[in-house]
């Protein structure tokens, strides 16, 4: 199922969709798919399933930690896999983030198949672009599923154009020059990029940009269809050492940040 | 106590995979050696290529563009030419390693890129990227940095160019390298000791990137070695080729004839493709060393064209030590510049293709060379360049009197005299008192 279904369901609903993240595996695989469960039971509307790499270049230190304490805990590829199955099967749309290199040792039709036999949506890459990407656009149409790639304020309005036609599901707009983390601050890069970003497609546009809270989810559904939050997700797991409190807080933020989407 | 007494027990056991001698006659292969327009070496999707965030493809396009222009451009190419001249002391020489040869057997050349300014081939290919770097207009720039000699020439290109500089050096490497740390602070530079992953250089290099995903705009990433996404490897063996270049005309010029076999140490193999992109349409054998750690069979090793896979690290296609889900491995050497899980693309080309061959030493016997070089040459070399010496006249056994076996010799051994003191205990009391080892 493309996750443009959700964003389309959204879009009904007049708001932006909630696209919440959360790596598999942490703080193990059990524990990772209750409290990505508990993400859709807070009201995301689309999940990214993180696969944790050793050598994470776009990541901040709050998700490359929940990460390395993944690879730590022993978490492989057939875990992920298996996450994606568990949280799918809430019927919400789910896709996995990852670098390339585990889905090329993987293998990249292997890949594929797995992942659309677990029932997952598709692929956020963020160190892969369509000019880097033939085989994995070509496996991804034989499965059917998304194709997820990044545009970022640096990119050039061919480079948006020619990312966005291989688009699938939604585009993803990378609008902090920086990596991944919850920022105090709002950009001033976000809206420009949208709007470029728009120029070329009908496909949502999902905006992910350091949103920690509502207000700021707010803020950036007023001009986007899906705001993106990652790192605040995994700080409350990160804050607590006990489940159950880690679980509550995230139930809060998700909450939060549902509200803000609808107010945007 | 003698140096061999000391010397820890190593594995100098070889290992199968890609050791076997290069081709008799140099194979040019229809595509040539170098990569394509999107940097794959060997065809596309071969090796190399780009695995980037899409936040800094626009960098790596206007690098790659900057650096065309550049080098078609006599007043870049002169300027480069002239302060490698005036200021870094190049060429370097060849010297012909007389009481070594007569230990081996065959004329042993070394190419002295230790007589270098800041003690290594580094400064070649920073000298290069610095003036791009000012030629684009740039303020700052970055690095990363292993046993620190890159380091130390970023610190000094940025101090000649008037450019700010931070490097990014795993704290592990920092402690093993305290002197290149002390070297670069006092250049100016700003050291970020890196604790994440093993806290080498893959994850220096891995936080370099970060760096650069936020400061791009007026930032520019002096890539260390000949890997990372294109252009890096093309454009630091461009910076780095006159080592070869040199040595095949002094070899020529003094000898007559061109060397039977080129060496260097294989670490992410900037020094290496420097010296073998001169030789690779010659019948010349080209052997790369890498680093084999406590010994092949240990695991503990970062002989990443012997024991890796195809995958991707850094942003380029090229062998990886990795695990069965694409997770990197972490490396060991006793070499910080060595000790890297991946490679530049281009030399696993040339072993993919068989052009050159690539072959495990272990830290004991790079630290036997070491030792070798020092005694019979006054030359300490840094134990980078000692995996080549060892490696090299394992292979000029073989080699007859008339044969010429040259090996680039990348750096000095000053940086590594901790390393050196702890593993031959040299001055260590003995008897009592402390006391001369040799």
């Amino acid at each position: 199922m493309s996750v443009s279904t959700a964003f389309e369901k959204a879009r009904a609903d007049d708001r932006a969709a909630l696209v919440g993240y959360l790596p598999a595996g942490f703080p193990d695989v059990e524990g990772g798919i209750e409290a990505i469960r508990t993400l859709v039971d807070a009201g995301c509307d689309v999940i990214e399933v993180g696969l944790p790499y050793s050598d994470p270049v776009m990541d901040g230190p709050t998700i490359q930690a929940a990460a390395q304490r993944a690879l730590e805990g022993g978490v492989r590829i057939s875990d992920v896999l298996r996450t994606v199955e568990a949280v799918a099967a809430t019927g919400t749309p789910t896709v996995v983030m990852t670098y390339w290199n585990p889905v090329e040792r993987y293998g990249v039709a292997r890949f594929a198949a797995d992942l659309a036999s677990a029932g997952g949506a598709g692929l956020i890459t963020p160190d892969l672009t369509p000019d880097s990407a033939g085989g994995w656009i070509a496996a991804a149409d034989q499965h059917d599923l998304d194709k997820i790639f990044l545009v970022a304020p640096s990119s050039t309005d061919e480079r948006i154009a020619m990312t966005t036609a291989a688009c699938r599901g939604f585009v993803y707009a990378a609008a902090v020059m920086g990596v991944t983390g919850a920022r105090a601050a709002s950009s001033d890069l976000a809206g420009p990029l949208v709007e470029r970003t728009r120029a070329t497609t009908d496909l949502p546009i999902g905006v992910g940009i350091g949103v920690s809270n509502g207000e700021q989810a707010a803020e950036v559904a007023a001009y986007a269809d899906g705001v993106i939050v990652g790192s605040a997700f995994v700080r409350c797991l990160l804050d607590h050492d006990d489940r159950a409190g880690g679980l509550a807080a995230l139930r809060r933020l998700t909450e939060d940040l549902a509200a803000g989407v609808r107010r945007g | 106590m003698s140096l061999d007494s000391a010397r820890p027990p190593g594995n100098s056991a070889r290992p199968p995979g890609n050791s076997a001698r290069p081709p008799e006659k140099a194979a040019r292969p229809a595509g040539g050696w170098e990569a394509d327009e999107q940097g794959w070496f060997g065809g596309a999707e071969g090796w190399g290529g780009r695995f980037m965030p899409e936040a800094l493809v626009r960098a790596l396009d206007e690098l790659t563009a900057a650096w065309h222009e550049a080098m078609a451009d006599p007043a870049f190419t002169d300027e480069f030419a002239t302060i490698c001249r005036e200021y870094a002391g190049l060429p370097s020489p060849l010297y012909e390693a007389g009481r070594l040869s007569e230990q081996v057997g065959c004329r042993i050349l070394l190419k002295r890129e230790d007589l270098n300014h800041t003690g290594a081939h580094k400064i070649r290919n920073v000298l290069g990227q610095a003036l791009l770097t000012r030629r684009m207009g740039k303020t700052r720039v970055i690095a990363e940095t292993g046993a620190g000699q890159h380091g130390v020439a970023s610190a000094t290109a940025a101090a000649y160019f008037g450019l700010d500089c931070t490097v990014y050096m795993g704290s592990v490497d920092v402690k093993r390298q305290a002197l290149n740390v002390a070297r670069m602070q006092l250049l100016g530079t700003r050291v970020i000791p890196v604790d994440s992953g093993s806290a080498t250089l893959k994850d220096a290099i891995n936080e370099a990137l970060r760096d650069w995903v936020a400061s791009v705009d007026h930032t520019a990433y002096l890539f260390g070695t000949a890997a990372g996404p294109h252009p890096f490897p093309s454009m630091v063996r461009d910076f780095t080729r006159a080592i070869g270049d040199e040595a095949r005309a002094q070899c020529l010029d003094r000898y007559g004839v061109l060397p039977r076999g080129v060496a260097a140490c294989v670490g992410g193999g900037s020094n290496a493709i420097g010296l073998f992109t001169a030789f690779l349409d010659d019948d010349v054998e080209i052997h790369g060393f890498e680093p084999g750690g406590d010994g092949f069979e240990t695991g503990r090793h970062a002989a990443t064209i012997t024991a890796g896979d195809a995958g991707v690290l850094h942003g380029a296609r090229t062998y990886v030590l990795q695990d069965e889900d694409g997770q990197t491995i972490e490396s060991h050497s006793i070499s910080a510049g060595l000790d890297y899980p991946g490679v530049g693309p281009q030399h696993a080309w040339l072993a993919a293709s068989g052009r050159a061959s690539y072959t495990p030493v272990t830290d004991a016997e790079a630290m036997e060379a070491m030792a070798l070089l020092s005694r019979t040459e006054g030359i300490i070399p840094a134990i980078e360049s000692a995996h080549a010496i060892a490696g090299a006249l394992q292979v000029a056994k073989g080699y007859g009197p008339d044969d010429i076996m040259l090996i680039n010799l990348s750096g000095r051994g000053d940086k590594d005299m901790e390393t050196a003191r702890d593993w031959f205990r040299l001055g260590e009391a003995e008897g009592g008192e402390a006391e001369p080892v040799t």
